[in-house]
């Protein structure tokens, strides 16, 4: 039986997945500043935090690392609007991404908090250094220097992850593929060349935060 | 519309945990088989070896893996396989599951002091041996562990094979939120369920780390 690949639908349909990509790592974008965001703040008050605060950080993020993304997503934009939240798929697709990187970044930046020796805050406080300008100038520097390679991932994660969020029709780079593939019948050729422009997203996102980490975090290794 | 009591609902919501439960031990046993494999071939050819399985992991982690099983469920028919959505889903998840094991494996076995190898080299032990009797039990303490986290990732992966038509927890669902209108409660159980898959299991590995740690 021969299969003649034609990679004709690819071509021609070559601003679409330029759109998709765009889509794509929009999100990743959004997702990550306020993922990060949040996570520091997480991170904080579940290490100095009052005990119900601890609690409900450390419940939210088991609830979240221990249930699928696509599974959050459709709680999301199919079950929230029964409590009168009714969110547009684009949005649903942000806070779904959000709350998602934001659990794992909270155990993540923790960690990076936890390593930063003791005395660090010690002799700041001898200083007489405020209580915030410690955390945000001292502290939080060296905790996001330590786990900054684990963060990268997890936003590297993200964004191959987002893939799942064309389910609920936000047209990114697999919903292009979705409406090339529907119109063309040429399903594997489409998804292997998504596949291949996913990978290079990937690839030049881990090498863009690479040069931005080394540029950022200079002289502290 | 269908009125369906919670008793049903969630009875219809276990049957199908169990194709979740089934497809993440296919997963796991093939990944497993895959992942020993290819540690086997890395180690007894590092230089070739250590390309290749370089490769395979960047590759199979660098994709998301929605689209691997976009291209094993478009991809097989053109080859002549005839594919169902478990064989679509096994396939993928097998080879998911193979990039993810053999890095932690990886990790695990260059943990094991090089003069274990060397020592065992000297008693005269050829490399099968050399792995079997001296390396492999001790990197396998090491790796229970990280194994065992892995199982969440992977238990929960495995809800994107409802994409391709398989009926599992996450595609049972959507067909019963879809018939009886309410979303809300049926992805709030469909979550529960997976936790209480998953959370039993990050708990053992977070346990078993620190098992690990203090008998240092």
């Amino acid at each position: 039986m021969g299969y003649e690949f034609d990679f004709s639908a690819i071509i021609d349909n070559l601003g679409l997945l330029l759109h998709g990509a765009g889509v794509t790592l929009g999100l990743t974008a959004v997702a990550t500043a306020c993922g990060i965001a949040l996570s520091i703040g997480g991170a904080a008050a579940s290490r100095w935090g009052a005990g119900w605060a601890r609690r409900a950080i450390t419940a939210y993020v088991e609830l979240i690392r221990n249930t699928p993304f696509i599974v959050q997503l459709f709680f999301i934009f199919f079950g929230l609007p029964s409590l009168g939240l009714r969110l547009s798929a684009l949005q649903a697709s942000v806070l779904a991404m959000t709350v998602n990187l934001t659990a794992y970044c909270i155990e993540i930046v923790r960690a990076g908090i936890e390593a930063v020796p003791a005395g660090q805050r010690e002799a700041s406080l001898a200083l007489g250094l405020g209580p915030v300008f410690i955390f945000f100038k001292i502290v939080l520097p060296q905790a996001l220097a330590n786990v900054y390679p684990a963060l990268v991932s997890q936003i590297i994660i993200t964004m191959l992850e987002s893939a799942v969020v064309s389910q609920i029709a936000v047209t990114d780079l697999t919903h292009v593929a979705d409406f090339i593939q529907s119109r063309t019948y040429r399903a594997f050729e489409t998804y292997f060349a998504i596949t291949l422009i996913y990978l290079l997203m990937a690839i030049s996102l881990r090498w863009m935060f690479d040069r931005a980490g080394r540029r950022l975090f200079i002289g502290r290794h | 519309m269908i009125t369906l009591t919670l008793f049903d609902i969630i009875s219809f919501l276990l049957r199908a945990a169990r194709w979740t439960l089934l497809l993440a031990g296919i997963a796991f046993a093939g990944g497993g088989i895959g992942a020993m494999l290819l540690l086997l071939f890395r180690y007894s050819w590092p230089r070739f070896g250590g390309w290749f399985v370089r490769l395979y992991v960047d590759l199979f982690q660098g994709i998301p893996l929605l689209l691997q099983l976009f291209l094993v469920f478009f991809g097989l028919p053109l080859i002549g396989v005839e594919v169902s959505p478990l064989l679509a889903a096994g396939t993928a998840l097998t080879l998911y599951a193979t990039a993810f094991l053999v890095e932690i494996w990886r990790g695990c076995v260059d943990s094991i002091p090089r003069g274990q190898w060397d020592a065992s080299a000297s008693l005269g032990l050829r490399f099968v041996m050399q792995m079997r009797l001296v390396i492999l039990p001790q990197a396998l303490r090491v790796a229970v562990p990280p194994t065992v986290g892995f199982l969440v990732q992977l238990v929960k992966s495995t809800a994107l094979a409802s994409i391709v038509g398989f009926d599992e927890l996450t595609r049972t669902g959507q067909i019963v939120a879809n018939a009886t209108f309410e979303p809300f409660t049926i992805y709030g159980l469909v979550a529960l369920i997976y936790f209480a898959m998953c959370y039993p299991l990050s708990a053992g590995a977070r346990r078993l780390e620190g098992r690990l740690s203090s008998s240092r």
